[in-house]
Parts: C-alpha cells; sequence; structure tokens
C-alpha cells in the first residue's frame, strides 16, 4: 500500500456489502470521513451554538466567526437576495474544508480527492443555480448568454463561448477542488517516499520539503474550500441578480 | 523556489501516476466506478442530514445569538447615550449656576462699590463743609486780627516811642502829639504793609 502514491485514494468497503437493487451502497471508507467530517462539523456547531453568552467562550466565537465569514462572504458576492441559500453554501464550505482538513491527518482519506464526491456536488449546484435563474427570471434568465453591448456580428460566436463556459461550470469547479486535493495528497506521498528510499542520509531534504507541503496543502484545503463556495456564490448571484 | 518544487513534484508524481496506470489494472482509483453509487449514496445522505440539522436546528441558533448580542449591544449603547445626554443636560444646568452666580457675584461687587462711592462721596461732602466752615473761621479770625493789628500796633508803637523820647530827651512828651504823628505814619506806610 505505501509504495503506490495513488492507493492513498482507494476506496474500500468496511463491513458488509450492501446492496439496494443493483447499486453498491456499501460502507467505505469514503463513508466513513464524510460521517466524521459531519459529525464534527454538527458536533462544532452545536457546542458553540449552546450557550448564548455576551462576552462568547472560544467555541462559540468559532462557530460565530466562521456564520459571519461566511454570510460576509454570500452577501459581497450575491447581495442580499441570496439570504435563503445561506444555509446551503454554509454547510457546503464547512463540509468541503472539514472534508480536505481531514485528508491532511496522516492515514486519513479524503473525501474530495475523488471526483465523483465534488462532481456531485458541483452538478448539484449547477442544476439547482440553472433551475433558481428560470424560476426567478423565467426564459428572461437566457440572456446569461446574451452580453450587453457586444457588436452584432460577434454575437453568435460570444453566445456560443458563454454557452460553453456555462455548461463547463459543474467540470471545471469539481475538477478544481479534486485535482488540487489530489496533487497534492499525491505529490506529499511522493515527498514521503523519498524520504524512506533516501534513508538516514538524504533523507532529511524531502522530509523538510514534506513538512513545508504540509503548511501548503494545509492552506490549500482552506482555500480550495473558500473557491468552491465562493464559485457557487458567484453562479447564485447570476442565477438572482441577472445582469450581465 | 517552493513553488518550482512544487511543480516539479506535480511532474514527478503525474510520472508516478503513469507508471501507476501501468502497473495497476485501476490506474487512479478516483476513476474506478466501482464504488461510485455508494459515495454518492453517501454523501447525499450525510450531506443532506447536515445541511438539514444545521439549517433548521443551529444556524438559526446561531444567528439568534448574533442578533441577540448585537441588539444587547445597541441597547447599552443606547443607555450609554442616554446617560451621556442627561449628564450634558446636567453639565449645562452646572453651567447656568454657575454664570448666573457670577453674574449675581458681579452685581453685588457692584452694588457694593456704588454704595461705599457713594458714603465715601457724603462723607467727603460733610468733611468738605466741615473744612469750608474752618476756613471761613479761620479767615474771620484772621480779619479780625488784620483789622485790629494796626490800632494795636499803633498803641504800641506810640508807647514805645513815648517810652524812647523819655529816656533819650527826658521830657515827658503828651500822648496825644506822639499818637497824632504815628497815625500819620501808619496812615502813609500803612499802606506799604498791608496793601489792600
Amino acid at each position: 500500500m505505501a509504495a503506490n502514491p495513488m492507493s492513498q485514494f482507494d476506496v474500500y468497503r468496511i463491513g458488509p456489502e450492501i446492496k439496494v437493487g443493483a447499486f453498491d451502497i456499501s460502507f467505505t471508507n469514503a463513508s466513513l470521513f464524510m460521517i466524521l467530517s459531519t459529525v464534527s462539523i454538527l458536533l462544532i456547531f452545536n457546542l458553540g451554538s449552546k450557550k448564548n453568552s455576551i462576552l462568547p467562550n472560544k467555541i462559540q466565537l468559532l462557530a460565530e466567526l466562521s456564520y459571519t465569514f461566511v454570510s460576509k462572504m454570500i452577501s459581497d458576492t450575491a447581495g442580499s437576495k441570496a439570504k435563503p441559500y445561506f444555509a446551503f453554501i454554509f454547510s457546503l464550505f464547512m463540509f468541503v474544508l472539514f472534508c480536505n482538513m481531514f485528508g491532511m491527518i496522516p492515514y486519513t482519506f479524503t473525501v474530495t480527492s475523488h471526483i465523483i464526491v465534488t462532481f456531485v456536488l458541483a452538478a448539484f449546484i449547477f442544476i439547482g443555480v440553472t433551475v433558481i435563474g428560470f424560476i426567478k427570471h423565467g426564459f428572461g434568465y437566457l440572456k446569461l448568454f446574451v452580453p450587453s453591448g457586444v457588436p452584432a456580428v460577434l454575437l453568435p460566436l460570444i453566445v456560443v463561448i458563454e454557452i460553453i463556459s456555462y455548461l463547463s461550470r459543474p467540470i471545471s469547479l469539481s475538477v478544481r477542488l479534486f485535482a488540487n486535493m489530489m496533487a497534492g495528497h499525491t505529490m506529499m506521498k511522493v515527498f514521503g517516499g523519498f524520504v524512506i528510499s533516501l534513508g538516514i542520509v538524504g533523507g532529511w531534504l524531502p522530509l523538510s520539503f514534506s513538512v513545508a507541503l504540509t503548511g501548503l496543502e494545509i492552506l490549500v484545503a482552506f482555500l480550495q474550500a473558500y473557491v468552491f463556495a465562493i464559485l457557487t456564490c458567484i453562479y447564485l448571484n447570476d442565477a438572482l441578480n441577472l445582469h450581465h | 523556489m517552493v513553488k518550482k518544487i512544487y511543480f516539479h513534484s506535480i511532474f514527478f508524481s503525474f510520472l508516478i501516476i503513469k507508471e501507476a496506470f501501468a502497473a495497476e489494472s485501476g490506474g487512479m482509483p478516483q476513476l474506478n466506478p466501482e464504488f461510485w453509487v455508494s459515495q454518492i449514496f453517501w454523501l447525499i445522505l450525510t450531506f443532506g442530514i447536515m445541511y438539514l440539522v444545521l439549517s433548521k436546528l443551529i444556524l438559526p441558533k446561531i444567528s439568534n445569538n448574533l442578533e441577540s448580542r448585537k441588539s444587547q449591544i445597541l441597547e447599552n449603547i443606547e443607555a450609554a447615550e442616554k446617560q451621556r445626554e442627561d449628564s450634558d443636560a446636567k453639565l449645562k444646568e452646572y453651567d447656568e449656576i454657575i454664570s448666573k452666580s457670577k453674574l449675581e457675584a458681579n452685581s453685588i461687587f457692584n452694588q457694593a462699590r456704588e454704595k461705599a462711592l457713594k458714603d465715601i462721596g457724603a462723607k467727603r461732602e460733610v468733611l468738605d463743609k466741615q473744612i469750608d466752615n474752618e476756613i471761613a473761621e479761620a479767615e474771620k479770625e484772621i480779619d479780625v486780627l488784620r483789622k485790629n493789628a494796626p490800632d494795636k500796633i499803633n498803641k504800641i508803637a506810640i508807647e514805645t516811642s513815648s517810652e524812647l523820647l523819655q529816656k533819650l530827651i527826658g521830657a515827658e512828651v503828651n500822648n496825644s502829639s506822639i499818637s497824632a504823628i504815628v497815625d500819620d505814619l501808619s496812615k502813609r506806610n500803612g499802606d506799604k504793609y498791608y496793601g489792600n
């Protein structure tokens, strides 16, 4: 297992095989870390919202700072109309952040390093945003593909480009997160392998890189969660406030 | 530097991934669809439950907490503002009292000064009158003395000159003739001494 840097992404069954019809929904290590992430999120935020003291304690401060951070992010990018979607974006940000951060612990599994997970999230966002856009603006939502102030000659080309860029949103959103997580973890594994193969004499250099990379990866873990959430906000903004 | 190494190692890792592709049948485990359905199922389950609990139970509580803290802080600020206004009003009142009492003190001072000046004036008048009276009396006395002075001088002159004559020539001279001479002289010289 240790030799192959990709083996850390292996999904394996924990416990018995569960089948519903033709589908295998067995409990896997991915499921385990999804549950760990959600349970820790719920625990932290439950503890952080239990008491209401004027001077918040540390965990309450954490919960409230996260709340205001996400709420400011949403109101800055998508305006006040995005308020009803606050809970979803908050959950999204926290879920991705915790999955990324859990992945930084050695011997854990990174849920977000799997394209299928990020793609389902991105596809859900894409479909949701499109549905919201059509509900809010009807067929006027299609004006999103026709930017104002473009010369008529260029319009057919621009519309095609806009449609392609719109349709590629779920792919770019999901691949960005997945590729970042996978590349970072692979790289750390590779450097870890170098430490072992170069031994006590030459292993210090890759070890120091590993240490630096760990810091970088923690930054990336946060940044990617933030980017994922803020892109969702931007897409939502397009759907809510149609001015292109 | 770190960036360079980062990209280098990404390159490296892709090489290794290629090897892994060659070595293993699955290659990237991410592209193995064996557990896709399971991952989707558990993702929807866990994320859905988390979303429901967060949106229905936890986030409203946090927003409530923030809201109540905000309102409490606002209330406190309001109370502080009110107290400040109160103290401002009190300060104004105090200032008014001070300026009023200053004015009062000023007027009292002025009154006292006026009264003192009046007193002084009255006393001065009385004193002036007294002095005038005294001066007048003294002048009167001087006048009397001046009026009497030639008579007395004449008398002295008569007596002295009669005695002088007696001693010088040994004869008694008639007083009346001497007095006539003296009168005559004094009349002539009187203007010189008492030139009025």
